[in-house]
């Protein structure tokens, strides 16, 4: 490898100037979550209950995001619109009330070690579970219709009535009763404000997860891959990798996230039933357009204010509180069309 | 004679209803640089993506190094060596300049020895080494895509039109590298309009018309000839000099 004189490839370095307005447009995503609490805080007018309120709209949105930061990856990595998302969720959700059924014991003592020692198989069985039900989903339903999207979304609807009705079959079709273990249960009190233990334990586990996420996603040559794949698929496989491998795994851990995000909703709600994650997957569509497809960044945000957002319109004008979170979608969607972070995608 | 490194033999593609490759024959032999030329529509990137499996040829045959890889994948094509830079460059631009080298170098860790000797082809790489790749300008995007084809050896180079739409100053940094580059064990198959750039860098070319290879032969003896040329093309090298 010999090199070239200077003078053949010196070229001034120069970089597509990015102007004052556009690095504002880029933070502005970023500003949306402390405006709106902001705005809540002058909306409510009592600290101790915009408090409660906020802790609780957190909690929500980071639930919500567990949930959908699969889907969101799923649709920028292949174009899958997934309808059947939603029975992962509950898919979580019904086998983390099994195995904790089984320790029962362990969560209705007063002790962090027991119930943790009842909680974390109890994660870890719904995200295997739900894991292994987004492989089969993936194999039989999703891809022979790749590339067809009307077809995805019929036979993922098919997918997701489905594993209701066998859900129905395994565990009747009553909702049931989720207990949360004996040390997540109650508040604390900060001044006048009472905050539920479960939802800081729930903005923990998000924010944790968020975290790793981004970590995945930025430092690890996979979760390059993963964005690469986002925007362009096709270049990836002429780099010599196969995307086809890369989706299914994504697909698997999205599952297995909304596994564990099922787990969490049903102890958040204290009640389950099979048709949870279809009902939910409004609010997960919802997050997942406003934060762009295919963006976690975007989806993590989006989550957040649709959970603050329902929270505040539910205390201010409960009969409001369902079109809330369209209204923000429409809104979103007339600033920015593709999103709040539009994923680039290889024309 | 030694046996050509690229070689198709009749291949045709369909896309959807259009029948764009009609029986394409082709032997790019090994080391240098090969040339494909032809008007627009003429069928120079169906087959550039044909030979990378994106697009599956519907009939005929395509060996590479003595391997037959009509209906492999892409991934197993580009495992075999062959790297391509599409037209459109390919450019990851939420990545970094470096990552998109990281993912580049599909074999393992990147090789500090060989990313020195790009930096020396592509000096504006070194210094945007950890910008995002969007942001670069379209000659610099030019070069992080040639620069990603060749963070690892390659048997052969597929290049669509790297001049397209770059400053003459960009465009002679571009013709330096990739003669640079032919002076490696590397192959080049090149889709070029510019003729001049494609006269330069050359040594044998072949001329595309209606899905076809019409001609094929040394570059210096359609060089010297306006009237082969003018046949050809329609127009003359000499028109665009």
């Amino acid at each position: 490898m010999s090199k070239m004189s200077e003078n053949e490839t010196t070229i001034a370095p120069k970089i597509v100037e990015t102007g004052l307005v556009d690095r504002l447009g880029e933070l502005a995503p970023l500003l949306l979550v402390p405006a709106l609490a902001v705005i809540g805080f002058a909306a409510i007018g009592s600290p101790s209950t915009w408090i409660t309120l906020t802790a609780a709209g957190l909690a929500m949105g980071m639930m919500i995001f567990i949930m959908a930061s699969g889907l969101t990856l799923v649709f920028g990595l292949m174009d899958v619109i997934n309808f059947g998302h939603g029975a992962f969720i509950a898919v979580g959700a019904f086998v983390g009330f099994t195995v904790l059924g089984y320790l029962i014991g362990w969560t209705d003592e007063p002790s962090v070690l027991l119930n943790l020692a009842a909680l974390i198989p109890a994660i870890i069985a719904a995200m295997l579970l739900s894991g292994g039900a987004g492989y089969v989903f993936e194999r039989f339903i999703v891809k022979p219709v790749y590339g067809q999207h009307l077809k995805q979304i019929l036979v993922t609807m098919g997918g997701l009535i489905i594993a209701q009705q066998v859900i129905v079959m395994l565990w009747g079709p009553d909702e049931i009763h989720l207990a949360r273990p004996e040390t997540l249960r109650g508040s604390v009190v900060i001044g006048e404000a009472a905050i539920e233990k479960y939802r800081l334990v729930a903005v923990v586990i998000g924010l944790a997860l968020f975290i790793a996420m981004r970590l995945v996603l930025n430092r690890t040559k996979i979760g390059l891959l993963v964005r690469a794949g986002v925007e362009n698929g096709e270049m990836v496989e002429a780099l010599g990798y196969r995307i086809r491998r890369l989706f299914l795994a994504v697909f698997i851990v999205g599952s297995a996230l909304a596994g564990l995000g099922g787990v969490m909703w049903g102890l958040y709600q204290e009640t389950i039933t099979a048709h949870m994650g279809s009902e939910i997957m409004v609010l997960i569509f919802i997050v997942v357009i406003i934060g762009g497809l295919g963006s976690v960044e975007g989806c993590f945000i989006g989550a957040l204010l649709v959970g603050l957002l329902s929270n505040y319109v539910a205390f201010l004008m409960p009969k409001a509180s369902l079109v809330s979170t369209i209204a923000l979608m429409v809104i979103v969607l007339m600033w920015r069309p593709q999103g709040l972070y539009p994923v680039v995608k290889a024309k | 004679m030694p046996e050509p490194l690229l070689t198709l033999q009749g291949v045709h593609t369909h896309i959807a209803q259009y029948h764009i490759l009609q029986g394409v024959d082709l032997a790019v032999p090994a080391g240098g640089v090969a040339v494909m030329l032809g008007r627009n529509g003429a069928g120079k990137t169906t087959t550039l993506r044909t030979i990378m499996g994106l697009w599956s040829a519907s009939s005929g045959r395509i060996r590479f190094d003595g391997t037959d890889i009509t209906g492999l994948d892409t991934p197993a094509i580009a495992r075999l060596g062959i790297a391509y830079v599409p037209e459109s460059m390919g450019i990851f631009t939420d990545l970094t300049v470096r990552e998109n080298m990281v993912l580049a170098a599909s074999s393992g860790p990147m090789d500090d020895a060989r990313v020195d000797w790009i930096f020396s082809l592509f000096p504006p790489l070194k210094t945007f080494w950890s910008m995002p790749a969007g942001n670069l300008s379209g000659g610099q995007k030019q070069m992080l895509s040639v620069a990603r084809a060749v963070i690892e050896p390659r048997r052969l180079i597929l290049i669509d039109e790297p001049t397209k739409g770059l400053a003459p100053a960009i465009i002679k940094a571009m013709t330096a590298a990739l003669a640079e580059l032919a002076k490696t064990d590397t192959t080049i198959l090149l889709v070029e309009q510019n003729f001049s750039m494609a006269k330069s860098v050359g040594q044998s070319v072949s001329v595309m018309d209606d899905g076809r290879i019409v001609h094929s032969g040394a570059m210096a003896e359609l060089a010297a000839d306006p009237d082969l040329q003018e046949r050809l093309m329609g127009l003359s090298l000499e028109a665009h000099q």
